[in-house]
């Protein structure tokens, strides 16, 4: 996002012309958001209310109690927090070490270890859930959170990691890395005391989206968790479910609202990193 | 070069580590954790899903034995196929169709030289960092008979349908949930490709007289092409991938409506058990992947006008 000298070719009419248009278009990406937080303070009678209630009336608070009496809620976030945590750092050591050594390293075979490194970005990971389980089953791993943290790191979601990483590290002036090799620094002294700390955009943008990836995995958690205090988050959401399996409205928007508000919080006051990093990595990718 | 004069002088003292060869074992010390990784959860499942896909394995009733071509024979008859297939291929083209149209609309819009124009594109990009499964669960709410969206249609005199229980929309109701939800990040790559336009293009065909339409068809969308391909196979590929969005709207229905090709997958493996089949289907969605990602990549050469 460059800044510029305002082109001030729009008129004022066409200007608010294309304020309304944006304002119609906002409407469907904030309303959803806006009537779960405002919805998961009604009381239950009044989250059905015709004509409907943009600003509640009455506040009902216990539903946000209820969200932990139902379920162990506090370990479920937890579960989440720390795995994604896990994951993020362990993706960005991987994929910045494979990338770098694909981007600068010359050593035989190269190209054709890349190649296949680059089929897990062919493969979708659904595709290779059965067996998946059926591996972390014989291993004894099938109900503890190693499924989520160990194939995420180290398999098909890293390799766009590594990707972006390797097309970012091509694109380093090689220079600084010659001088470095002169003074006597090692390879491993090159890469982290100067590539990496020049990677540092490259590094973020892996950061948030393997940080995304990991908050919004659903099919992994269903298959490989089966007792509540193992579940994350996605997966608690669905079960504040009544005794007929129907949903419990006022406690899952709870629950969602919970989930979701920490995170778009967070990117509000950090949008600039969040944007700009992803749109890197399309670019580079 | 300097490497060469430092290479000389250390294999004297070292004649087997070479300056080379030790650069060499740093390179795969460097990527083994990634290639263990492909081989241990990418290359061995993809060989056992092949595996498992010629036996007939049901957990529940304790098989497993070797049955060849059984299985693909079985999905190729299978009478919930054409459903399946059906379902996953409006899926992807009504997402890769409204995603990239209303994403090129949105950078377009977000693009122009606005007081306050980042607000609007934080709150484009917003959903993207919302948890999936809340968004859906949200959607869900609102998209209920007596929901907030009927509630809001009613105020203006339409009675609105049961949105995700009539087929037609039902399907629509989870490509517009998804759109919205990813929207953002097709919005932002392009965002960035519009700015990387030279000006002076613009400039010089605005002398010429050419129309604002003339200008973006003949200058935008050739400049752009690179990303309106990118993020087209971004697109398409993740909307193969859908499920969560799926399980928590419609389950799959009404009828087979929206049953994708991941979700009859988790169906067929993990709720009736059927790893066998599960792995058939699984290289079916392997295939279909592997097509599609060719296909783009021939159509790269012609389509692509520009590229750095």
């Amino acid at each position: 996002m460059r800044t510029e000298t305002p082109r001030s070719e729009l008129s004022p009419r066409a200007r608010v012309a294309l304020y309304g248009l944006l304002c119609v278009l906002a409407i469907p990406f904030v309303f959803p958001t806006w009537w779960m937080v405002t919805s998961s303070v009604k009381p239950i009678s009044d989250i059905f209310a015709f004509p409907p209630e943009l600003i509640p009336s009455r506040f009902d608070w216990s539903t946000y109690a209820e969200v932990f009496k139902l379920q162990p809620f506090a370990q479920q976030y937890w579960n989440s927090c720390y795995i994604a945590a896990i994951v993020t750092v362990g993706t960005m050591a991987v994929s910045s070490l494979a990338g770098y050594a694909f981007a600068r390293i010359k050593f035989p075979g190269a190209n054709l270890i890349f190649m296949v490194v680059l089929l897990g970005l062919l493969i979708p990971s659904e595709v290779t859930i059965v067996p998946l389980f059926q591996m972390f089953l014989k291993w004894g791993l099938v109900n503890t959170h190693w499924p989520l943290i160990l194939v995420p790191i180290f398999g098909a979601p890293s390799v766009f990691a590594t990707f972006v990483m390797r097309q970012f590290f091509i694109a380093l002036p090689v220079e600084l890395e010659e001088a470095a090799k002169v003074d006597g620094l090692s390879r491993f002294g090159i890469f982290w005391q100067i590539a990496l700390p020049l990677a540092k955009p490259a590094l973020a943008a892996v950061a948030i989206f393997t940080f995304l990836h990991s908050w919004n995995l659903y099919l992994e958690p269903i298959v490989f968790l089966t007792t509540p205090a193992n579940f994350t988050l996605p997966q608690a959401l669905t079960q504040y479910v009544d005794v007929y399996q129907g949903p419990m409205w006022n406690t899952q928007l709870a629950a969602a609202t919970l989930t979701a508000l920490p995170v778009l919080v967070v990117f509000i006051f950090a949008q600039r990193q969040f944007i700009e990093g992803l749109a890197h990595t399309g670019l580079k990718g | 070069m300097p490497t060469a004069a430092l290479t000389a002088d250390r294999s004297r003292k070292r004649p087997f580590w070479t300056m080379e060869r030790r650069d060499s074992l740093v390179g795969y010390l460097f990527i083994a954790p990634q290639l263990v990784g492909i081989v241990l959860f990418v290359l061995i499942p993809l060989g056992l899903v092949i595996w498992y896909s010629l036996h007939e394995w049901n957990v529940l009733a304790g098989t497993f034995r070797f049955v060849g071509d059984a299985n693909y024979q079985k999905l190729a008859a299978d009478p919930a196929l054409g459903d399946v297939l059906g379902a996953t291929a409006i899926f992807s083209a009504g997402l890769v169709v409204f995603n990239l149209s209303l994403a090129l609309l949105l950078a377009i819009l977000v693009n122009q030289k606005l007081r306050g124009i980042t607000v609007f594109r934080t709150i484009f990009f917003s959903p993207v960092v919302v948890s999936l499964v809340a968004w859906t669960i949200v959607w869900s709410f609102l998209l209920q008979a007596n929901g907030g969206i009927n509630g809001l249609l009613q105020l203006i005199g339409i009675s609105g349908p049961n949105w995700l229980r009539s087929p037609p929309t039902a399907m629509a109701s989870v490509i517009v949930v998804q759109v919205f939800k990813n929207v953002g990040l097709n919005m932002v790559l392009f965002l960035a490709a519009l700015q990387g336009v030279p000006r002076e293009l613009y400039e010089a065909a605005r002398v010429d007289g050419a129309s604002r339409f003339t200008q973006f068809h003949a200058i935008t969308v050739p400049l752009i092409s690179p990303t309106i391909l990118l993020t087209m196979i971004i697109t398409i590929v993740g909307s193969l991938q859908v499920f969560a969005q799926i399980a928590v709207l419609t389950q799959g229905g009404p009828g087979m409506s929206t049953t994708v090709l991941v979700y009859y997958l988790y169906q067929q493996a993990f709720q009736f058990h059927r790893f066998g089949y599960g792995a058939t289907i699984s290289i079916l969605l392997f295939l279909i992947v592997a097509v599609l990602t060719f296909a783009q990549w021939q159509m790269r050469k012609r389509i692509v006008f520009y590229e750095n």
